[in-house]
């Protein structure tokens, strides 16, 4: 029964991370099944029947089958395995049946890790590993001579003792790429910029303080106006959504190097989308990657595990090649019929104006002029949405600015395109690096000027300064600041959050991060040889060989040599006492006649002496447990 | 040397269904008769069946850490393939030093089981948990031996026939702490157990004493006329003690009754003529268990030897030692 509770609670902790990305029915049913076999075990309800048992697991797989359409993939993977468990438990009879339970249990645990791998859910996790494994050593003592402290004290005894050996095969066994098509799921989840920009869908993004992305300047970092994020370029619009339908033709221009060059380390968070972010312009493209037309930066495969990679920019270079044809009209085009007002601005402008440089001035002195106003809750917009922007709510985020200026624009007959990525970034002081967040997100334009070339202009800026100069946090009006960017500026708060994300980032790069890559360049960092298959196999059979034989030695001195006993050591200590004031104990004396030769010697010792021997006597042989504690007190006090 | 080596290839290449059987040859254990402490040569280990099942769960869990790139994922594979590792020398550690001498085995009848025990001792200070004790096929109990102590588990081996049985090796064996492993040893102390004749089931009543024919057995009970007092001899029955002279505190006497001397039985292997001679040892060990539960005194005769009549628990022990150890 004891066990059996051991082994319920060892997987009811197992399963709870899980119920969050559960069907909603597995919690109760694993409850359910739970008590049941409580029932069963106390013989309140017979065992189920045969066919019963079977009709559930059908149910459940129908079940799964329903909710996910499938039973492969990582969530419906782990809610068969889930459920196989619960309902293990209503035929779980032989001792057998009960290891493999605990086996499973392990298993979910591993699961667990495909959520989430952060540094409080793996020690969770590991939590429920000991548990687990102190439910395992439960079953392998059929006479329940162990307590159950003693049960947890022996299990943490065997994962501490593991843990070398655990950090040797981390280290050293050859990491391989995938062996087999991930399930499409694997990745889900992951927040990010998207490949297109809805009015609302950065707005949204910013309420997650999650990292993008870190960065190490080599030098001195580039001022806030110049720390702009180059990510996904959209050129098409539909009235409501810019996207990118195709990539842009040709290839990517060489950059001129103009200016100071930046150079930077930057680890991108897996984000399961193909671009990388650089600081506007990067002079060449990473390892496996490259750089569109447009100067978007594309992995050859989707971002799903953290990445670093060393660029070089230079913020004061330009992109001025002469556009061709085909390029400019897709800079032109614009949704026919969609928002006349903006389009007869637009066009009076183009009019009324000698050169682009004018519109442009035009289009931002508008936004700063009129009463424009930076929000993150901007009222819904119909079928015209830049009219009803510019004209009637006037209120908006960088997606609204960013989109109605690049339609101003196109509609006076100057190329632009929209640009999303991140801007600004906050120093770590403790660790010598950028954070660049979810909330850091934003979206600017770019438009082509005759004789310069693409020129970002960043209409939020006109409307909100700090936005660009101060970030996010300080733009917004403080009521509608999400929770995540909280203008609370508590100083130990913040000190706190970025120890947190300094320790968060050490952790990133050495223990998740830690994967061929890293194992090649620390590897070979330390000898050539190790990093090749050979040298990792031989050095990880030795390094195994060695603390194994390390070990096996430890715990023959200390297990098998040595006298653990307390009580008798305290007793020893008391007898050495006694022996330098003469009274050695003779090799033949129980403790009682040597009690009573001392007492006849030292009749002023009595009290110390009898309490001493009579504790002793009672812990070693007595059958009620004598008390040690006061026995090692004692014998502290005891000065013959 | 050599033949070993040959013994070794005939039997793994030319007969491998006979290897198990060489190699169960080979680790038969040598028989020690002085007690054994368990050193490092004698205690072997290999992974159990749920140990295998565990490699192949890891084994799943590394593909998938593989496959997924999971860092933490690798971690708990390794964590857990450690732990496994470090259970062996846990497992192990259970039963090293331990000293195993060969206990107390009471002795039974043909056809019962005889409970043969095993004595371990435990020198140091290290609690060992849940070893178990396994002899010819059969399953014993599963002790623990706290430190400094010592615990005697024991197994019923079926004893088919009467005599000296030589106890079969035993085995000791442990999955302390993880059930992964199995540490155990072999061993063949040279014990033996005393095996009784299977007392024959008919009820045929004690035959009549020769000298007190016409007097009825009531007689020869010997204890309806009492004559006074004597000194008791250990190994007679105890209800011939006079409780009360001990309480008195005169010391242990026994009551002499009128007629006593004369009145036995005589157990006589030679007046069962007809029957084969494990007939005729089968229905002495009813008599003597008849004879003993009466209160009869009783004595026996045997071809080799002969055994003067008595009462009690020695009486009664010398005489099925005697039927047990017949060689006819």
């Amino acid at each position: 029964m004891n066990r059996l509770v051991w082994l319920l609670a060892s997987l009811a902790l197992a399963i709870a991370p899980h119920l969050a990305h559960l069907p909603v029915w597995v919690g109760p049913l694993c409850v359910g099944l739970g008590i049941w076999r409580v029932a069963v075990e106390r013989g309140i309800t017979p065992w189920p029947r045969k066919a019963l048992v079977v009709a559930l697991t059908l149910g459940c797989t129908a079940g799964i089958l329903f909710e996910y359409r499938t039973l492969l993939g990582r969530d419906a993977g782990v809610t068969l395995l889930v459920t196989m468990i619960a309902l293990k438990l209503m035929e779980m009879r032989t001792p057998r049946d009960t290891l493999v339970t605990v086996f499973l249990a392990y298993f979910l645990v591993s699961a667990g890790f495909l959520y989430s791998q952060s540094i409080p859910m793996a020690l969770y996790l590991l939590g429920v590993v000991w548990l687990t494994t102190t439910t395992m050593i439960g079953y392998h003592d059929p006479n329940g001579g162990l307590a159950a402290r003693l049960r947890l004290k022996l299990a943490g005894t065997l994962l501490l003792q593991a843990v070398p050996l655990m950090l040797v095969l981390f280290v050293l066994f050859p990491r391989i790429p995938p062996i087999w098509a991930l399930p499409e799921d694997a990745h889900a989840g992951l927040t990010g910029l998207s490949d297109s920009m809805r009015p609302g869908e950065i707005s949204q993004l910013i309420q997650s303080s999650e990292v993008a992305f870190r960065v190490q300047f080599d030098r001195a970092p580039p001022p806030a106006s110049a720390r702009y994020w180059r990510g996904p370029v959209l050129w098409d619009y539909d009235g409501q959504t810019w996207s990118a339908r195709t990539p842009a033709a040709g290839t990517a221009p060489p950059v001129q190097p103009r200016g100071e060059p930046v150079r930077y380390l930057l680890t991108l968070e897996p984000h399961n989308q193909r671009w990388l972010f650089a600081l506007d312009l990067p002079a060449a493209a990473p390892a496996d990657s490259r750089i569109q037309a447009d100067m978007q930066m594309l992995a050859h495969a989707p971002v799903r595990q953290r990445m670093r990679y060393r660029l070089t920019s230079y913020p004061d270079s330009r992109l001025d090649d002469p556009l061709d044809a085909a390029t400019r009209q897709r800079a032109l085009a614009l949704p026919a019929r969609a928002n006349p007002r903006t389009r007869a601005l637009a066009e009076r402008w183009r009019a009324e104006e000698a050169d682009g440089t004018r519109i442009v001035e035009r289009a931002l002195r508008l936004f700063r002029e009129q009463s424009f106003f930076y929000t993150l809750n901007p009222p819904r917009l119909g079928a015209h949405a830049m009219d009803d922007f510019l004209f009637g709510s006037r209120r908006g985020f960088c997606e609204h600015y960013a989109s109605a200026f690049v339609t101003l624009m196109r509609a006076a007959g100057l190329p632009a395109r929209v640009v999303t990525g991140y801007q600004g970034g906050a120093p770590n002081p403790l660790g010598d690096y950028w954070i660049v967040r979810q909330s850091d997100a934003h979206a600017w334009s770019e438009v082509w000027l005759d004789g310069r070339g693409w020129v970002r202009v960043d209409p939020t800026a006109a409307v909100s300064p700090d936005r660009v100069e101060q970030g996010i946090a300080a733009a917004l009006p403080a009521a509608e600041l999400p929770l995540a960017l909280s203008r609370l500026d508590l100083g130990w708060l913040q000190a706190a959050r970025m120890r947190w994300d300094l320790v968060n980032n050490r952790w990133n790069q050495w223990v998740l991060g830690y994967g061929q890559e890293g194992q090649r360049s620390l590897l070979a960092g330390l000898h050539p040889w190790l990093a090749r298959w050979e040298g990792m196999i031989t050095a990880l059979a030795s390094g195994i060989a060695l603390l194994l034989a390390g070990l096996a030695a430890w715990s023959l001195r200390h297990g098998l040599r040595r006298d653990r006993d307390p009580a008798l050591a305290a007793y020893h200590r008391f007898c050495t006492r006694l022996a330098r004031r003469g009274l050695a104990r003779a090799a033949h004396e129980g403790p009682q006649d040597y009690a009573a030769r001392v007492l006849r010697a030292r009749p002023d010792l009595a009290p110390a002496v009898m309490a001493i021997t009579r504790d002793y006597i009672d812990l070693r042989y007595g059958r009620t447990p004598g008390q040690l504690a006061r026995l090692r007190r004692a014998v502290r006090d005891f000065r013959p | 040397m050599t033949s070993l080596v040959q013994g070794l290839v005939a039997a793994v290449l030319k007969r491998p269904w006979r290897a198990t059987a060489f190699v169960r040859q080979l680790l038969r254990p040598v028989p020690d008769a002085a007690p054994v402490t368990l050193t490092q040569r004698r205690i072997y280990v290999l992974p159990t069946r749920s140990g295998l099942t565990f490699a192949f769960l890891l084994m799943l869990m590394l593909l998938g850490s593989i496959n997924y790139g999971n860092s933490m994922g690798f971690v708990l594979t390794f964590l857990l393939a450690s732990l496994a590792l470090v259970s062996i020398l846990h497992t192990w550690r259970n039963l090293a030093r331990l000293t195993v001498r060969a206990g107390h085995s009471e002795p039974v009848f043909a056809g019962q089981h005889a409970r043969i025990e095993v004595c371990l001792d435990n020198a140091l200070g290290l609690a060992r948990y849940a070893i178990g004790l396994r002899a010819a096929g059969v399953a014993g109990d599963v002790v623990d031996v706290p430190p400094h102590a010592g615990a005697c588990p024991g197994v019923a081996v079926p004893a088919h026939t009467r005599g000296r049985m030589a106890v079969p090796s035993f085995t000791l064996a442990t999955t302390f702490p993880l059930g992964l492993f199995r540490a155990w040893t072999h061993l063949d102390l040279a014990m033996h157990c005393l095996v009784y004749p299977q007392p024959s089931a008919d009820t045929r009543p004690l035959p009549a004493s020769p000298d007190d024919q016409g007097t009825g057995s009531q007689r020869g009970e010997g204890q309806e006329d009492f004559a006074g007092l004597r000194t008791w001899r250990a190994g007679e029955s105890l209800r011939q003690v006079a409780w009360k002279a001990v309480a008195r505190e005169q010391g242990m006497l026994a009551k002499q009754f009128a007629g006593e001397a004369q009145q036995a039985v005589w157990l006589d292997w030679h007046g069962l003529a007809g029957l084969d001679s494990e007939a005729r040892l089968s229905r002495l060990t009813r008599w003597v268990l008849d004879a003993d539960a009466a209160g009869v005194r009783y004595g026996l005769r045997l071809p080799a030897c002969t055994l003067p009549p008595g009462t009690g628990e020695v009486q009664r022990r010398r005489c099925l030692e005697a039927l047990a150890m017949f060689e006819p």
